[in-house]
């Protein structure tokens, strides 16, 4: 078979499997060549942005910018070393050249991060830094009885290269001990990690709120006659295509101490005026306002998978005597499976990396990573934010991982 | 969806009860979004139903909110409301102006995601089309990245964008191209989605066709290929434009005070001193969103017609 294929030509006498390929390499070309504008387009306005923000999640030149002696003392003697007399005399060198680039402050800061009320040392000692006169070790430990802590110079140490993990140690809770073991921070500074886990929490919780509203009227969407349905549907897809703030700002107004839902619960007597609930600007909020904004986006995947399912299924299984219980069980639910897993899936996906509902109506208790993330790019901790940025969307990347796993990512639809 | 008439009373009352649950879940979808309505035309600068309001009173409506909404921001709000009123209003309005910067941003943002957005849904569609599931997640993923993370990406970006090849070139921060660029990076996801899926009912065979009666490439495209996928381009861009309408965190980190949009007026306006005003402009986005979506529905359902799937 293969030796005629290869015996045959074209009319201008090429093998034919040969013009084949070519002409099926050009096809190939033609597609791309379609797809490499925008291609080009996400890569350079989308996708190296937020690598080169990833990147200073490990990088920070905060401290080692300014500390050439400091740098060169570290890397002439081991870790461990206790800091001698010429180790206090290279920070004091550097020191003087802190005050005169007034970049103390700026360093001070990068150690400030890892051993907490240390900024104030540097500051006070760049001040004061050309009066020093050896011998430096008693000269600045008059100053500060801090200086010959070694956790400061541990984090001096790390910091005096500017690639660090020190901003990934402190996302994940953990802080090092004298010694450079990881050990973890204090039940009450456990902050970072804790809230990336109850974002995920809050984020599973909006995912099954979701699924429970959605379920019933994306089956009822499917079986109604599609004129009603059509009708029904628009129900669902005006908020889908209404502004987010305007979502937003409905919810303050409906869940407010003095808001309407109040206001109707103490008119029908339900609760007494002094015992308005406070539904808003906490965790509650957060959840009733997220849901509302994500409910679309589950009941459109679970509509068009369920709109298919012969309604002869569950007739035969009720037919051949099974309960209307067993059938929804047993024939109904297996078959709408694939519209729960993208519906879950995408709300889940949207819910983890949500900022703008939070942040306006969260108050204190409902804010979720993200707005962690921005917390720190307004306190101008650019480290830490994109240390924080990365963990999220490592998490988002393997949630969109699985999505195009087991739903494929080509079977995305909107409306 | 009728009850079958073997149903057992027991199924009967479970019928009833889910009918109910769905009404209420339907309740739970729209009320909040027709209860602002009324309350934007509230005499008083409250967020509740006054009682003249809930007695129809005309005393408990009023437009001030519209008006404030209009005048806020103008050199001259009480002088007579003659033609340089006008011009003050369009000129030095706040609303007015956020208006015309989101018009404009969401117009180019609009044209660059959907001209290169359906390029590429054309190619992704071509059955030859290498990596097309790479391909496609890179292109859907704007849509799934916290916007957080997009914003302080393009910020520091966009702060001096040669920086990548080592120079110095100005920055496209507080600059209307880099809102554009962010939003069209944004809205790409919408327009390629809505293509390719336009694009899936499509006969490939129709190419062939147009080719062997002669027509080249560029002739086939305009008058084979383009009429046929109008609509889902139109509903795409639609898309593209409320998202970069709707968007605030990149405007927030890219804009400057030239750039102020709707969204971005809306943002202080909740976090600062929230008024019934906030409540006119929620009036008139619904409306708008209202609009949109019935375009929408109807290209929808003309594209549906068009492509011969499930006539209804």
């Amino acid at each position: 078979m293969s030796d005629v294929a290869s015996q045959l030509t074209t009319a201008d006498g090429r093998p034919l499997k040969a013009a084949l390929a070519s002409a099926q390499a050009r096809a190939k070309r033609r597609a791309f060549f379609l797809v490499l504008p925008l291609l080009l387009f996400i890569l350079i306005s989308f996708a190296v942005p937020i690598g080169q923000m990833l990147q200073r999640s490990v990088y920070n030149d905060q401290f080692s910018k300014s500390v050439p002696a400091l740098s060169q003392w570290f890397a002439e003697n081991p870790k461990g070393t206790a800091p001698d007399e010429a180790a206090f005399a290279a920070l004091a060198s550097d020191l003087v050249l802190m005050k005169e680039t007034r970049a103390a402050g700026d360093a001070g800061t990068r150690i400030n991060y890892v051993v907490s009320g240390t900024r104030s040392m540097f500051t006070k000692a760049a001040r004061g830094a050309d009066k020093l006169e050896p011998p430096f070790m008693e000269a600045m430990l008059e100053l500060d009885e801090d200086w010959d802590n070694p956790l400061v110079w541990n984090a001096m140490r790390s910091a005096a290269s500017p690639w660090t993990f020190d901003f990934y140690t402190i996302a994940f809770d953990l802080e090092r001990d004298a010694d450079g073991k990881l050990t973890k921070v204090d039940e009450t500074q456990r902050i970072y990690f804790r809230l990336f886990i109850k974002t995920f929490l809050i984020a599973g919780v909006i995912t099954a709120i979701c699924l429970v509203l959605a379920f019933p009227i994306a089956h009822l969407l499917a079986t109604l006659p599609m004129a009603k349905a059509n009708l029904l549907m628009i129900l669902v897809l005006l908020p889908f295509w209404t502004s987010l703030l305007v979502r937003t700002t409905s919810w303050i107004v409906l869940l407010q101490g003095q808001g309407v839902v109040n206001d109707i619960l103490v008119a029908l007597g339900i609760i007494g005026d002094d015992g308005r609930l406070q539904m808003i600007y906490n965790q509650t909020g957060t959840i009733i306002a997220m849901v509302h904004i994500l409910l679309p986006f589950m009941v459109l995947p679970l509509y068009s998978v369920m709109r298919v399912i012969p309604v002869s299924y569950t007739r035969a299984a009720r037919s051949l005597g099974a309960t209307s219980w067993t059938t929804f069980r047993r024939i109904y639910l297996p078959q709408t499976i694939p519209g729960i897993g993208a519906g879950v899936l995408l709300v889940f996906i949207l819910a983890v990396g949500y900022y703008i509902t939070p942040a306006l109506v969260g108050g204190a208790d409902g804010q979720l990573f993200s707005n962690m993330v921005q917390f720190h790019m307004t306190k101008a901790n650019w480290s830490m934010a994109a240390a924080l940025a990365t963990m999220l969307l490592v998490g988002v990347l393997v949630l969109y991982w699985l999505y195009d796993r087991l739903i494929g990512i080509d079977k995305l639809k909107l409306g | 969806m009728a009850l079958p008439t073997y149903a057992s009373p027991l199924e009967r009352a479970w019928h009833y009860a889910y009918l109910a649950i769905c009404v209420l879940v339907f309740v739970f979808l729209i009320a909040p979004i027709l209860v602002i309505v009324p309350l934007s035309f509230n005499a008083e600068p409250y967020f509740t139903y006054t009682e003249k309001m809930l007695s129809l009173d005309s005393e408990g409506y009023s437009l001030r909110w519209y008006d404030s909404l209009l005048t806020s921001g103008m050199q001259a709000a009480e002088a007579m409301r003659d033609g340089a009123w006008w011009s003050d209003l369009w000129h030095n309005a706040d609303w007015v102006k956020a208006a015309k910067n989101s018009v404009i941003i969401g117009f180019w943002a609009t044209i660059l995601s959907t001209v290169l957005g359906t390029l590429a849904a054309l190619g992704l569609a071509r059955p030859e089309m290498p990596w097309r599931r790479t391909i496609m997640a890179i292109l859907i993923s704007p849509m799934i990245v916290p916007i957080i993370i997009v914003a302080t990406g393009m910020f520091f970006f966009y702060s001096n964008p040669c920086a990548i090849v080592g120079m110095e070139c100005g920055r496209l921060t507080s600059t209307y191209t880099g809102v554009i660029l962010a939003h069209a990076a944004l809205g790409i996801p919408f327009v390629i989605i809505t293509v390719t899926a336009t694009m899936s009912g499509f006969d490939q065979s129709l190419i062939r066709a147009s080719a062997s009666l002669g027509a080249n490439p560029r002739r086939t495209f305009f008058k084979v290929v383009m009429p046929l996928i109008l609509p889902g381009v139109i509903s795409g861009g639609l898309f593209a434009f409320v998202t970069s309408f709707d968007e605030v965190v990149a405007v927030l980190f890219i804009a400057g005070p030239d750039q102020q949009t709707i969204p971005r007026q809306m943002w202080s306006g909740i976090r600062e001193q929230i008024s019934p005003a906030i409540l006119a402009v929620a009036t008139i986005l619904v409306i708008i969103s209202i609009a949109l979506l019935t375009t929408v529905e109807i290209l929808r359902r003309r594209s549906e017609r068009l492509r011969g799937v499930a006539a209804h």
